[in-house]
């Protein structure tokens, strides 16, 4: 529903510019040279024809830091997406509020404050490490270790079943006068 | 007996664990700025750009903020029940008008009724940074004391007004008459 402002800025209106008859045999000289003129400015404006290309900021150091941060944000019109790669008109502003307050000499944590503070943590793209969400980091760790633990201690009965019990004198005797007449034969 | 019914049992919680998340809404993100100040605002006046609208203006009042744009389709459905309850004079209901232009603002409450009794602009979406919004519409209802009671994320219906906003707007005008 955010696309159609971006939709509306970036239309043209053919309809006007045919029915003032730039094509009209009288006007053609003026419309070539209107054109070439327009085609002339486009080339200093460019920017001003398609909005989508945000106007960066002058200054690098500022586009980085708004970069990196705005990697760690979640947009959340597009809620899988992040803050850096959404189109969403949303995304637009927070990246420009983001940008002002860093050239405010805001700092990094002052700026994560600030998203939080209105829209709650599900901004964060990396959740906080706390009471709240020890479930969520370490819950895939706990069910490793329960898992493995399980697993070893499966193993280990199922060892001690199967382990084989001493034999007997008459199974040792029985073992022994086979291998002796085994080996005896393959002698001779 | 029971070493086959773990597996079972293990299946079922697992079940309705997903059944549980199947029937969230993941664009519904909780707001932290409930039973917190309502963040002030100073800004135009719709229809009368020259004048001013803030937050404080309505201290000692119970009342809703509605977030809306003439761009919003799902605002529109949600439009004739807030046109019914302002008639119904249950609380006085302002319009944030969000990210619009003026012009359509004006011809979208021509068109569809205005049931707002002032509506404010927020051109750059500025103000609705501060409140959190990230979708039309939203509705806050704020309290005497400017203190954000509830929020609805997307349209208010039929159901929430009934269940949910009439009854605690009701209830903080019963605690503020005392």
């Amino acid at each position: 529903m955010r696309g159609k402002m971006w939709a509306d800025s970036i239309r043209v209106d053919f309809s006007e510019a045919s029915s003032r008859g730039l094509l009209r045999s009288k006007h053609l000289v003026n419309g070539v040279r209107l054109l070439l003129v327009l085609l002339a400015l486009s080339c200093f404006v460019p920017r001003l024809i398609a909005k989508e290309a945000e106007p960066l900021s002058t200054d690098p150091e500022v586009e980085k830091r708004l970069n990196r941060l705005s990697q760690e944000l979640r947009c959340l019109v597009c809620q899988n997406e992040t803050l850096a790669d959404s189109r969403a008109d949303l995304a637009e502003d927070l990246r420009r509020e983001i940008r002002a307050q860093i050239r405010a000499g805001k700092s990094d944590k002052e700026i994560i404050d600030f998203l939080t503070q209105r829209y709650g943590e599900f901004v964060l793209y990396r959740p906080v490490v706390g009471p709240r969400t020890y479930l969520l980091w370490f819950g895939p760790f706990v069910l490793l270790l329960a898992g493995l633990t399980i697993l070893f201690r499966y193993v280990k009965t199922r060892r001690e079943l199967i382990s084989d019990a001493p034999l007997t004198q008459d199974e040792q005797r029985a073992v022994e006068e086979l291998l002796g007449s085994k080996s005896g034969k393959e002698t001779t | 007996m029971v070493r086959y019914l773990i597996p079972l049992v293990l299946f079922i919680v697992l079940v309705v664990f997903l059944a549980i998340g199947l029937g969230k809404d993941p664009h519904e993100v909780p707001s932290p700025l409930i039973n917190k100040a309502a963040p002030d605002f100073n800004l135009p006046q719709l229809r009368e750009p020259s004048k001013t609208f803030s937050a404080a203006d309505m201290r000692g009042k119970v009342w809703l903020l509605n977030v809306w744009a003439s761009w919003c389709v799902t605002c529109a459905d949600e439009h004739p029940l807030l046109v019914g309850y302002a008639r119904s004079g249950a609380l006085p209901i302002y319009g944030l008008n969000w990210k619009d232009r003026r012009e359509d603002a004006l011809s979208w409450l021509s068109q569809n009724g205005d049931p707002y009794v002032l509506s404010v602009s927020d051109l750059d979406g500025r103000v609705a940074i501060d409140y959190g919004v990230y979708g039309a519409p939203e509705t806050y209802l704020i309290d005497q004391n400017g203190v954000i009671r509830f929020k609805q994320i997307g349209p208010v219906t039929q159901d929430v007004w009934n269940k949910q906003i009439l009854p605690l707007a009701q209830e903080l005008n019963r605690q503020g008459s005392k």
